[in-house]
C-alpha cells in the first residue's frame, strides 16, 4: 500500500451540474442568509424575526403606491443592469454606470432647462432623448477607447469617471440653482411640464416600466441571437481566440461599451424626464454599484436579471420599512442586502466545484 | 498670497486616511486581489473604532481616563473590525474564487452601511444618555500632539501639528515600501501578484500570502477610517461624513503606480488637491466644485499615460482582479 499525504479536502471543478441542481443551491444559500438576516436584526435590535419578515412585505407591497415604487425601483435597477451586462460578457468591467448615468441625467435636464422656453414640447423630448443617450455612450466610450488602443484598465478608469460625473453635476446644479443659493434645481418646468416624457395611463412610472420591459428584452436578443452578440461571447471567453478567427477585438470593446452607456444614457432619461423632473449629484443612487451585482448574479442572463434585481429592490424596500417602523437608521437594509450578497456570492462556488472528503475518495477506488 | 503655513497642515490631515487606505490597498493588491471593498472597510474600521471608544468613556468616570487604554481600546477595536472585513473578502475570493469585483463592492454596501446603522443607532442601541456621538475626551488622546509644537512658529506647525496616527501612516508606508521591494517575502509577495501561477510553481503558498497581505491590508485602511474619526473630527461621528475617501485612495494608489512610498507625498498632494477650494479666493461656489474634480483627473491622466508608456515597473500587478485555482490553466 503507498503511503501518500491525502489532504482531508480536495475539490474538483463540476462537469455539469443541472439547472436545477445550481438553483437549489442559491435557494439553500438565500434561505441561510434570510435566517443570519434574522438572527442578526434580533441581536441588534430585539425584534422578533417573523415581524421583520412581515415588515418587509409590508414595505414593498403595503399599498398600492409602495407597489408602484416598487416596481418603478426595479425597472430603473434592471435597466441599468441591462447597460453593463454586454460589457461585463466581454469581460470588461464598466464600474462607470453610476457615472454614466449621472451624465445622461444631466444632459435631458440641461435639455430641459435651456430649451424649455423656446422651442416645442416634442422637439425638446427627442432632443433630451438623442443627448442623452449620447453622454451615456461618450462618457463609457472614453475609458473603452483607451481600453481598445492601449489596454488601459477599464475598471479603475470608468470608476474613476463616476467621480468627474458626479462634480460635474455638483457644478451645473449649483450653475442652475433655484433659487441662487438653495443648493438644488427642483423640479424642472413646474408650469410648463416641457420636457417632460408623457403620461401613459394612471401613473407615472408606467412609461419608465414599458421601456425598461422593451430594453430586457431586446438585450436578450441581441447576446443570444444576434452577431453581435456572438462575438461579445467570444470575446469574452479568450481574446485570442476572437483575434484568430478574425474578429477586430479592439471594435467589439468600443462599441459595446458605446452600448453599455447609452443605455446608461436611457436610465438617466428615464430618471430626470420620466419621473423625478431634476437633477441632483444622487440620483443614481448606487444603483451603478449595485447593478454589476445584480448582472453577475443572474450570469449575465438579461430575463434572470429580472429576478436578482426584484430581489435586491424587494429587500431594500423592505429594510426600509423595518427602519421606519422599528425607528431604526435608514442604513439597516444595506446590512441586510449585504449579508444576503455574501451567500449569494459564496454558493456560486458550491455550484462550480465540488468538495471531496478523504474517506469519500477511498470508496471510489 | 497664499497660506502655506495654514494651507499643509489642513493638507496633511485630509491626507492621512488617503495615505493609510492607500497604503493598505496597495499591499493587497501587490497579491493580485482589487479590494474594492477598501470603503467599506474605513467605514468598518472608523465605526469599530467608535464604538470601543464609546463604550470606554461612557463606562469610566469623566477625568479619571487612563491614556493608554483610551487609545488602545478604539485602536484593537478598530484593527479587528478592519480584520474580520478582510478575512471576509478573503474568504469570499480566494477560498471560495468568487469575483473580486462583485465581492468588493457587496463589502463596500456591507462596511458603508454597518457604519452608519450603528454611527445613526449606537446611542439607541445602548440606552446611553448622550445626545450625540461626541467622543472629545478620547479624541484628545488621539490628537496629543508632540508638545514642542505649541509656539515653535510655522515648523511646528507644518511638521510637529499632528496626532500620532499621522507619523505612524508614514511610518507604515515607509515599513511596507521597503517590504515590498527589498525583502524575500516581499518579493515573494509581488510574484503572487504578478503571476500566482508560477509563484505556485516556485513553492509559493499562494492562498496564504493572499489571505496575510489582504488581511494587513485591511488594517491599515481600517486605520485610516480610525484616524479620520477621532483625529480629524475630533471623535464627532456623523454619517456620510466619511464621504468618499475610499475611492480616493483606490485612485491613489494608481497615481503612486503601487508605490507607498511615493503614497506619502502623494496622498498629502492629494488632500490639497480635496480641500484646494477652500483656499481660492473666489465667490463662484460652483467653480469649487470643479477644483473638487481635480484628484480624478488627475489619476486618469496618470492611469492613462502609464498604460501608454507601457514600461514594465509602472503596470498593475499582472494578475489583478484574477481568482486563481491551481488545476485551472
Amino acid at each position: 500500500m503507498e503511503k501518500t499525504k491525502e489532504p482531508l479536502i480536495h475539490i474538483t471543478k463540476r462537469g455539469n451540474i443541472s439547472t436545477a441542481g445550481a438553483w437549489a443551491v442559491r435557494v439553500a444559500a438565500i434561505v441561510c442568509a434570510m435566517l443570519v438576516c434574522a438572527v442578526v436584526t434580533t441581536l441588534t435590535t430585539g425584534i422578533n424575526p417573523v415581524a421583520v419578515f412581515a415588515s418587509i412585505f409590508q414595505g414593498a407591497f403595503g399599498t398600492t403606491r409602495k407597489v408602484w415604487m416598487l416596481f418603478q425601483n426595479l425597472a430603473i435597477l434592471l435597466c441599468v443592469s441591462l447597460a453593463v451586462t454586454p460589457a461585463f460578457k466581454m469581460r470588461c468591467w464598466n464600474l462607470g454606470a453610476e457615472g454614466q448615468v449621472l451624465i445622461g441625467g444631466l444632459a435631458s435636464a440641461s435639455c430641459m432647462i435651456l430649451l424649455g422656453n423656446t422651442l416645442p414640447n416634442w422637439l425638446v423630448i427627442l432632443l433630451m432623448v438623442i443627448f442623452s443617450v449620447l453622454a451615456g455612450a461618450i462618457w463609457a466610450g472614453i475609458p473603452a477607447f483607451f481600453k481598445a488602443r492601449f489596454n488601459t484598465n477599464e475598471t479603475l478608469f470608468t470608476l474613476m469617471m463616476n467621480y468627474v460625473a458626479t462634480q460635474l453635476v455638483a457644478f451645473f446644479v449649483i450653475l442652475w440653482e433655484v433659487p441662487k443659493g438653495a443648493g438644488q434645481i427642483g423640479i424642472i418646468n413646474q408650469n410648463s411640464q416641457v420636457g417632460w416624457l408623457p403620461q401613459i395611463g394612471s401613473s407615472k412610472y408606467l412609461l419608465n416600466i414599458i421601456v425598461v420591459a422593451v430594453i430586457t428584452v431586446a438585450m436578450f436578443i441581441y447576446l443570444r441571437y444576434s452577431k453581435h452578440g456572438y462575438e461579445i461571447s467570444v470575446v469574452g471567453e479568450s481574446e485570442r481566440t476572437a483575434r484568430y478567427i478574425g474578429i477586430k477585438v479592439e471594435n467589439v470593446i468600443l462599441r459595446t461599451m458605446l452600448l453599455s452607456g447609452a443605455i446608461c444614457g436611457i436610465a438617466g432619461l428615464l430618471l430626470v424626464g420620466g419621473t423625478d423632473h431634476t437633477i441632483t449629484t444622487s440620483i443614481a443612487g448606487g444603483r451603478g454599484f449595485t447593478a454589476v451585482m445584480v448582472s453577475w448574479l443572474a450570469k449575465f442572463n438579461p430575463i434572470t436579471m429580472v429576478l436578482t434585481s426584484f430581489l435586491l429592490v424587494l429587500l431594500d424596500r423592505g429594510a426600509g420599512e423595518i427602519s421606519t417602523n422599528f425607528g431604526l437608521n435608514k442604513s439597516f437594509s444595506d446590512i441586510l442586502t449585504g449579508i444576503i450578497l455574501f451567500f449569494i456570492i459564496g454558493s456560486e462556488f458550491f455550484i462550480q466545484y465540488k468538495i471531496n472528503f478523504r474517506k469519500a475518495a477511498k470508496e471510489d477506488r | 498670497m497664499f497660506d502655506f503655513v495654514s494651507f499643509i497642515p489642513r493638507a496633511v490631515m485630509q491626507g492621512v486616511p488617503l495615505m493609510l487606505g492607500c497604503t493598505g490597498e496597495t499591499i493587497t493588491e501587490k497579491s493580485g486581489n482589487l479590494n474594492l471593498g477598501t470603503a467599506g472597510v474605513m467605514y468598518v474600521g472608523g465605526i469599530c473604532g467608535v464604538i470601543g471608544a464609546f463604550l470606554y468613556e461612557n463606562n469610566t468616570v469623566p477625568g479619571q481616563m487612563n491614556g493608554f487604554l483610551a487609545v488602545s481600546i478604539p485602536l484593537m477595536c478598530c484593527l479587528i473590525g478592519s480584520l474580520l472585513m478582510g478575512l471576509l473578502y478573503c474568504f469570499l475570493t480566494v477560498t471560495l474564487r468568487a469575483n473580486q469585483n462583485v465581492t468588493g463592492l457587496a463589502l463596500t454596501t456591507f462596511g458603508v452601511g454597518f457604519g452608519n446603522f450603528f454611527g445613526g443607532s449606537l446611542i439607541k442601541l445602548t440606552g446611553a444618555a448622550v445626545p450625540s456621538i461626541a467622543l472629545s475626551s478620547t479624541s484628545n488622546f488621539f490628537r496629543r500632539s508632540i508638545s514642542l509644537s505649541t509656539g515653535s512658529g510655522w515648523f511646528g506647525k507644518i511638521f510637529l501639528s499632528y496626532g500620532f496616527l499621522a507619523y505612524l501612516a508614514i511610518v507604515i508606508a515607509l515599513v511596507s515600501s521597503y517590504f515590498l521591494k527589498r525583502t524575500r517575502s516581499g518579493l515573494q509577495l509581488r510574484a503572487v501578484g504578478e503571476s500566482p501561477a508560477t509563484a505556485d510553481a516556485a513553492g509559493i503558498n499562494v492562498n496564504r500570502y493572499k489571505y496575510v497581505a489582504t488581511c494587513t491590508g485591511s488594517m491599515v485602511a481600517g486605520l485610516g477610517g480610525l484616524y479620520y474619526v477621532m483625529d480629524y473630527a475630533n471623535g464627532v461621528w456623523s454619517n456620510n461624513a466619511f464621504g468618499d475617501r475610499g475611492w480616493l485612495a483606490i485612485a491613489l494608489v494608481i497615481f503612486t503606480i503601487w508605490r507607498p512610498n511615493v503614497g506619502i507625498l502623494a496622498s498629502i498632494l492629494f488632500g490639497g488637491l480635496y480641500i484646494l477650494y477652500l483656499f481660492i479666493p473666489s465667490s463662484n461656489f460652483a467653480i469649487k466644485e470643479l477644483y473638487k474634480m481635480l484628484p480624478y483627473v488627475v489619476t486618469i491622466i496618470v492611469l492613462v499615460l502609464s498604460s501608454i508608456k507601457k514600461k514594465r515597473e509602472n503596470q498593475p500587478p499582472a494578475s489583478l482582479g484574477l481568482a486563481y485555482f491551481r488545476e485551472e490553466r
